[in-house]
């Protein structure tokens, strides 16, 4: 086949032809794949949800609210509640101290304040290593403690909490999102 | 060359990571463990195969002096199609790899083979081409991840065969560097004999 030579006119209409058609295609796998991203996206958040409040009636994610942390943001709020009485609160909460970036927590809470469970929605911490906060080992030992009287800190820091070995900043930053989670809903007059 | 040997030329003659040694950024952060390894693989080959083709098949219609910028293009609308698809069907997959699946674009296998194979040849040998530079990519961090599963953490494909941490320093990123230049070093050994 001939070579297309390199006239300005052929260069202009050939990229403009190129980028034309793969906008197009683009445009396409976009709708298709937009719903099925909609659909994981909330049924992760439904399933931490279900994983971190006891059992509710009601639909958390159709009352979920947002509370102001103090700090200049804020965190969005589940409530469980069976018939019309809440059992607890699940907060979505998150923390920008981890080891590779930001780390997202789904923490529940009952209304005396303490912690029921906790799930890691999201987290880029080092395989291997800050990665065990996902495992029970590490976050069970939070279970039924309440951060008033449970220091929310890495032993090394003074608190009760044992840390992950050779990942003390991605233990530092999980308990800094609990903590973060516990305030806010202190604040907010809900516990 | 016929089209088997241009199929298997990928995986050991010309192995895009072990012998060409392209690529490297991806194959050193990706492979902590073997499945990571094998997905980011996957999905490079998906590409190189698309881009490889539809590359081959405008090359006539292509102007010499934007050659670069349209395979640019072509590539990225692939890395995007892949991105989304695999945001939608295997989101945990898709948060491990995160940044490196965009990233994809500016891969030198992917625009090398463009540059070296696809515009000089025809759709069919350049699909193939990029099938196979694809799967011996994918072989490569497929062996890489195993290895720094099975040393660094004590497990394989996500499953723990001892207790407790294995040796932590093949997880990080020296680690990558050592497993690497071991692999590369046994795949002169076997190329020499």
């Amino acid at each position: 086949m001939a070579k297309t030579e390199s006239t300005f006119k052929n260069m202009v209409l050939s990229l403009t032809l190129i980028s034309l058609v793969s906008s197009a295609c683009l445009g396409f796998v976009y709708e298709l794949t937009k719903k099925p991203i909609e659909l994981s996206n909330l049924s992760k958040k439904l399933d931490a949800v279900k994983q971190v409040v006891p059992e509710f009636t009601n639909d958390p994610n159709k009352e979920m609210f947002r509370l102001p942390t103090g700090e200049g943001d804020s965190l969005d709020i589940y409530p469980a509640k069976s018939g019309d009485k809440v059992t607890g609160y699940a907060v979505s909460t998150f923390t920008s101290k981890g080891f590779n970036g930001k780390i997202y927590l789904m923490a529940g809470f009952r209304l005396d304040g303490s912690i029921i469970n906790i799930s890691v929605l999201e987290q880029k911490e080092t395989p291997g290593l800050g990665t065990k906060m996902t495992e029970p080992a590490f976050k069970d030992q939070f279970r039924d403690k309440n951060p008033d009287t449970f220091g929310l800190k890495v032993k090394k820091d003074g608190g009760k909490v044992d840390a992950i070995t050779a990942a003390t900043i991605s233990s530092r930053a999980f308990c800094d999102a609990v903590q973060k989670a516990y305030n806010t809903l202190k604040k907010g007059g809900l516990l | 060359m016929n089209q088997f040997q241009n199929l298997t030329k990928g995986f050991l003659k010309e192995n895009p990571i072990l012998v060409l040694v392209l690529g490297t950024c991806p194959t050193l952060a990706t492979t902590t463990s073997s499945l990571n390894g094998m997905g980011m693989g996957i999905a490079t080959t998906f590409v190189l195969a698309g881009s490889n083709a539809v590359i081959a098949l405008l090359s006539g219609v292509i102007p010499d002096k934007v050659r670069i910028p349209a395979f640019i293009v072509i590539i990225a609308s692939f890395v995007t199609i892949v991105d989304l698809i695999m945001q939608a069907y295997v989101p945990d997959l898709y948060k491990t790899l995160g940044i490196f699946i965009p990233l994809i674009v500016v891969n030198c296998i992917v625009l090398g083979r463009a540059e070296a194979f696809a515009c000089k040849n025809s759709v069919t040998s350049s699909l193939i081409d990029g099938i196979g530079m694809g799967l011996g990519f994918t072989m490569a961090l497929g062996i890489l991840g195993a290895f720094r599963e099975i040393v660094g953490s004590g497990s394989i494909f996500g499953h723990k065969f001892i207790s407790g941490d294995g040796i932590l320093v093949f997880i990080l990123a020296p680690g990558a560097f050592m497993a690497l230049g071991y692999l590369i070093a046994l795949v002169n050994r076997i190329k020499k004999s």
